[in-house]
């Protein structure tokens, strides 16, 4: 049954230095206190996942907490590029970072393969793409695949497979819990169940910690014997947007533009917003 | 374009975009220059053109431009709303989209699409690009696909560094030769008029340009030797009633109703 505890406890307790740590939200309800909790708490090494690192993931590369990044698609939604993602990967700045890349498709498979507790996944997709061929780029010394040809045993035909992901811990943030750690979540629910399902432990923040769950359309259910650790905090998903909350603070994510192209600029916004700031207030 | 246009570049660009559209199509939309031009379509002559949203969103009505492909708006206005797994596996991937409407930062003569890394070697880029996102599967499964893309010599290139997306590979028989089940990219409409596989080929050619702008000028912004159609097409200068409808997303609103009764 799920802890409900404070923020800080929940990242202190379930998160570790060297952990696998998948962040979701499809654009919509993406954790952001939490990944500034885990920045103020100062992880290091993490194996970033996430199919979007939008800008929760731009700070904590930034800020030096990965070792390595996971992901399909890493830009600022309907801005631009992330700066800081681009700065190690480009410069290695302030750590170098490994990253193993993939189309949407090939995430959301790996998350579901994670979630049946099989160790791959089949679609079609990947053909001719130099997505397929990353382990022979650099001489050879490009990372170890996680895509390869499958043959199917019924018919012949030779799909794809990728391999699932089992993170140490997934992060989410929710609408609404109730007092015994049933959380809810509504609108674009993205990959969430999938990659709690998929990881070891979890941290659920939510907006509200409410008596009773009342239905409410297209909602997911995450009954609270699969979450380790809920945690309330109110406007968590802020500036992205928490449908029936809160929208998305568009000047925020324009502004970072600048904030994140420059390592003083971000490094005094990293003091003043994250370090400076006490948990959950960020 | 002529110098006392009464519009720009990229508002002809998107309007041409829309143009493709048919009305009752299904259409997997990607965010930017793609959106407008679906949204457009939808508040002009395609009301009924269905926008699918790689967030899971399957006939999403907005009533302005979404800021991204999460905007609650989407999700409320949808006919469903589907997990990201789902709309890859059950939607997209058996082939029952008829269009997806891609952007590119860089594109070859074959319509392979790159938006992974540009220069360098692949572990240190001179340019990191955001990768993949839904694009490869979109261009592999929709029945056909439309990129829309500012022209530069740069960005049109001979060969893409690094393949992403995979339009019509080296060249005739490698989509089927790859197993790709749509059809490939039909069209590339850019800022100065639209490109269309040679039907040969398949090196996308010059088949159309906008009021003012020449020829010599769209082969002085591609990086391969472009091939110009025999006779191409000049395609319609804005609508008042499409300038409206365009320049009333970028003030927050589409008068979906408002814009189709200019028609």
């Amino acid at each position: 049954m799920a802890e409900i505890v404070a923020l800080a406890e929940a990242v202190e307790r379930a998160i570790h230095d060297g952990d696998a740590v998948a962040m979701e939200g499809f654009t919509h309800l993406i954790p952001f206190a939490a990944g500034q909790e885990v920045i103020r708490q100062r992880r290091r090494d993490l194996t970033l996942i996430r199919m979007t690192p939008d800008l929760i993931y731009d700070q904590l590369i930034g800020a030096g907490c990965a070792r390595k990044l996971i992901f399909s698609w890493g830009g600022n939604p309907g801005v631009g590029s992330l700066h800081r993602f681009r700065d190690a990967v480009e410069h290695s700045w302030p750590v170098p970072l490994e990253i193993e890349e993939h189309s949407h498709a090939g995430m959301a498979n790996r998350y579901v393969a994670g979630a049946s507790g099989i160790p791959f996944a089949v679609l079609r997709g990947y053909n001719g793409t130099d997505l397929y061929r990353l382990e022979t780029l650099n001489g050879g010394g490009g990372p170890v695949p996680t895509i390869k040809p499958i043959r199917c045993p019924f018919t012949g035909e030779t799909l794809t497979a990728v391999s699932a992901l089992r993170p140490d811990v997934a992060v989410i943030h929710a609408q609404r819990a109730d007092r015994t750690g049933n959380v809810q979540l509504w609108g674009i629910t993205g990959v969430q169940k999938e990659a709690v399902l998929a990881s070891a432990r979890s941290v659920v923040t939510v907006e509200e910690i409410v008596d009773e769950l009342d239905p409410r359309p297209g909602a997911v259910v995450l009954p609270g014997w699969t979450v380790t650790f809920v945690a309330q905090a109110r406007g968590g998903a802020h500036p992205s947007y928490a449908l029936g909350y809160s929208i998305r603070d568009n000047d925020y994510y324009v502004a970072w533009d600048a904030i994140a192209r420059d390592r003083e600029t971000f490094t005094r916004w990293l003091d003043d917003q994250v370090y400076a700031v006490p948990a959950g207030q960020s | 374009m002529t110098s006392d246009a009464d519009y720009t570049a990229d508002e002809m660009m998107t309007v041409s975009a829309a143009r493709a559209l048919r009305d009752g199509m299904t259409c997997f939309v990607g965010i930017g220059l793609p959106s407008s031009a679906a949204n457009l379509a939808r508040a002009t002559h395609a009301p009924s053109l269905v926008l699918i949203y790689e967030s899971g969103t399957i006939g999403a009505k907005p009533d302005r431009l979404p800021l991204s492909i999460g905007d609650g708006m989407l999700a409320e206005t949808a006919d469903a709303v589907v997990s990201v797994p789902e709309i890859f596996n059950y939607w997209l991937q058996p082939g029952r989209i008829d269009v997806g409407f891609l952007g590119a930062a860089q594109i070859d003569k074959f319509g392979n699409i790159n938006t992974t890394v540009i220069g360098g070697d692949y572990g240190s880029p001179k340019v990191r690009l955001p990768g993949a996102g839904g694009a490869p599967e979109i261009a592999a499964s929709c029945r056909e696909v439309i990129v829309v893309v500012r022209q530069h010599h740069r960005s049109f290139v001979e060969r893409v560094d690094f393949v992403t997306s995979v339009g019509y590979g080296s060249g005739r028989g490698d989509r089927e030769r790859l197993g790709l089940t749509g059809a490939g990219p039909k069209k590339i409409i850019t800022d100065l008029g639209v490109l269309e596989p040679d039907p040969e080929t398949l090196e996308f050619t010059l088949t159309g340009l906008y009021p003012g702008v020449s020829a010599s000028a769209a082969k002085e912004r591609t990086g391969w030797d472009l091939s110009i159609a025999a006779d191409p097409e000049i395609i319609a200068a804005p609508t008042p009633a499409e300038l409206d409808a365009l320049r009333s997303f970028k003030h927050g609103a589409v008068p979906v109703g408002q814009a189709r009764s200019h028609q």
